[in-house]
């Protein structure tokens, strides 16, 4: 089977700065893929140039990008526009701006509606109230006639989600969708997503930094750093058994109720991603690393664990640190 | 929506007062208007019965009530030099201003906006320099001059276009390049700025995301949210080119409210004076309550 969307060896160059060094990964159908990795580590900049978004003056090169089997990393901007919005859609981290302040909410849903499929205006307002509905918004025709001023952050962003829905997409890209809500809002707008997953069959690309939200949906995690998967597992693997220092790095800093003692303090990882420059050899995270040795700055092959755990990292899988021992 | 335009009409009524006042105390602030309608070869028994005739023995604040009774029922009064009623001297001449404001202004936006957007979609390009090098150009350029070039290379080398006059619609080409010119620069930076922040804005990458065309993201969603500042300038705009097109009347010989403006001041003609201010001042203000309500149709967050 192929997959929904097939992305090797990304790379984004914005000005002088690396953002995206090498990364591949892929999205089945019906399969929630979760990018994870702190900030400025090029999660967002790789699902942006996947849809063609990347700001004036980057430059993106890629071995394969493929969507439901068709090579797109050629495709010019006409292309594109026939498949953002309609076939592959994306919701962003800012709800309180994503909007268009001077439009209603009906408008600007129909209008994506409308852009790609010839339906009348009425069918188009019926098909937003019923998403509307869908997303558990109360009251869809009120919504309709509101602008987004209007609402709540909550509330635009399930308008967000419809409004993405609107074409039937086969991949949504969402990037840290519920980052600027409050967690009961969270928890719904998660849950939502797992749904409409459910009942539609979608392919979910969600970039987070939350390791909470990866654990209750992905079924897949790809974690990077510095622009660059280091680690790629099944969600229950990769909780279960990380392999790459900056995973089980991460992972010590979420704490875990029953695991984790009162008072003891939370782990972290000392410094900050660093800024990259093209030509970059050897591991990113050495300079980090608790466990750096000569080999972390020359180059090294991807290991592989089983048939689809890979990391990459000098160390052999199943180490024990030097901390821990 | 309707009390925020009640609200913005009292606002604008209370500044028309204001102006209406100021209008009569400066008149009456430039010197003894009786010693100099009358002239300087005038005996003082001359200069009495003038002040008898045109009352102005009677106390101040009599002269003001008196005249913004009349005012208010469009009676200006009579001019002292025309020897006509002042309402009709400036109903002669408000369309002929009228018509060279809006053509200036239709100009200025059809020639404005194109390239503050041009400019912003193309920003830091050779496109965007060569826009605001216009742009400073525009301003730099003094209207008088850019009128007798405009009248020597178009009116009287090739023929195409009258040099002075009201005849005909040819007649308002030159004299409202020449008034756009004024209105240009300030438009198309302010459309650029306005445009580059919208195009940054996250709305903007959601309708990229949505599949819109270009026309679309750059107009219905780029332009419709900057152009909120542009309607202000613009008002403003009309404003000036309506009251402070003098030189360009006196230039292209356009007998419009500008020119009247300038004989009244020079003969001490205050009634027509007053007048003139008032009109304009009235034209101002009922464009920037215009202004108010557009922005308020443009954006909802506004109509509250």
């Amino acid at each position: 089977m192929t997959a929904l969307l097939e992305v090797q060896d990304l790379r984004v160059t914005i000005g002088s700065t690396a953002a995206v060094r090498g990364t591949s990964l892929a999205v089945d159908k019906g399969e929630t893929h979760c990018l994870v990795g702190e900030s400025g580590c090029g999660k967002s900049i790789s699902a942006l140039s996947i849809m063609g978004l990347l700001p004036k003056g980057s430059v993106r090169e890629t071995r394969a990008l493929r969507f439901a089997g068709e090579e797109i990393g050629g495709h010019g901007e006409r292309e594109m526009e026939h498949l953002r919005g309609n076939r592959m859609a994306m919701i962003f981290q800012e709800p309180m701006t994503s909007l268009n302040p001077a439009y209603t909410v009906g408008s600007q849903m129909t209008e994506v509606l409308r852009r790609h499929r010839p339906v009348t205006r009425a069918a188009a307002v019926d098909r937003a109230a019923e998403l509307l509905a869908r997303v558990g918004i109360t009251a869809p025709g009120l919504r309709l006639g509101q602008f987004p001023h209007q609402l709540s952050g909550g509330l635009r962003q399930r308008v967000m989600i419809a409004m993405a829905l609107m074409c039937d997409p086969e991949l949504l890209i969402a990037d840290e969708p519920t980052t600027a809500l409050d967690v009961t809002v969270q928890a719904q707008i998660l849950r939502l997503l797992a749904e409409l997953q459910k009942d539609l069959g979608l392919g979910i690309l969600l970039i987070t930094h939350d390791l909470g939200i990866v654990a209750r949906v992905a079924d897949r995690v790809s974690v990077m750093y510095a622009g660059e998967v280091v680690e790629s597992a099944p969600t229950a693997e990769l909780f279960a058994a990380p392999e790459h220092p900056y995973t089980r790095g991460l992972l010590t800093c979420v704490p875990v109720p029953g695991k984790v003692k009162r008072d003891e303090p939370l782990g972290s990882i000392p410094g900050v991603v660093p800024r990259m420059q093209p030509g970059f050899t050897g591991c990113a995270f050495r300079d980090r690393c608790p466990e750096v040795t000569a080999a972390c700055s020359g180059s090294f092959p991807r290991r592989t664990i089983g048939n689809d755990h890979q990391f990459l990292c000098t160390l052999e899988p199943g180490w024990v640190g030097s901390a821990a021992a | 929506m309707l009390r925020f335009f009640l609200r913005r009409f009292v606002v604008a009524v209370l500044v028309a007062l204001t102006v209406l006042t100021f209008a009569f105390l400066l008149t009456r602030l430039s010197g003894d208007l009786a010693i100099s309608i009358a002239g300087p070869n005038a005996s003082q028994a001359d200069i009495d019965t003038i002040r008898q005739v045109y009352g102005l023995n009677r106390p101040l604040w009599v002269q003001f009530f008196d005249w913004l009774g009349r005012a208010v029922q469009g009676d200006f009064g009579e001019s002292y030099f025309f020897r006509d009623r002042v309402s009709k001297l400036i109903g002669e001449r408000i369309p002929i201003t009228m018509s060279l404001g809006l053509t200036g202004l239709a100009i200025a936006l059809v020639v404005g906006l194109p390239l503050g957007i041009l400019a912003a979609v193309r920003e830091g390009s050779w496109v965007d320099r060569a826009v605001s090098l216009v742009a400073l150009i525009g301003q730099a350029m003094p209207s008088f001059w850019l009128g007798l070039i405009l009248m020597i290379v178009f009116g009287l080398k090739l023929g195409w276009l009258p040099i002075s006059g009201t005849g005909s619609w040819e007649h308002y080409v030159m004299p409202g390049v020449v008034l756009a010119f004024s209105a240009i620069p300030s438009l198309t930076r302010l459309t650029r700025s306005g445009m580059i922040e919208v195009l940054a804005s996250d709305y903007i990458r959601t309708a990229r995301a949505k599949g819109l065309t270009r026309f679309s993201i750059l107009v219905k969603h780029g332009f419709r949210n900057a152009a909120i500042p542009v309607v202000s300038i613009t008002a403003v705009q009309l404003g000036f080119m309506l009251g402070g097109s003098v030189v360009i009347e006196t230039v292209f010989a356009l007998h419009g409210v500008g020119f009247l403006a300038w004989e009244s001041i020079s003969k001490n003609d205050f009634p027509v004076v007053q007048a003139v201010v008032l009109v304009l001042a009235l034209l101002y203000i009922g464009l920037t309550l215009l202004a108010d309500l557009l922005n308020a149709v443009l954006d909802p967050r506004l109509r509250t």
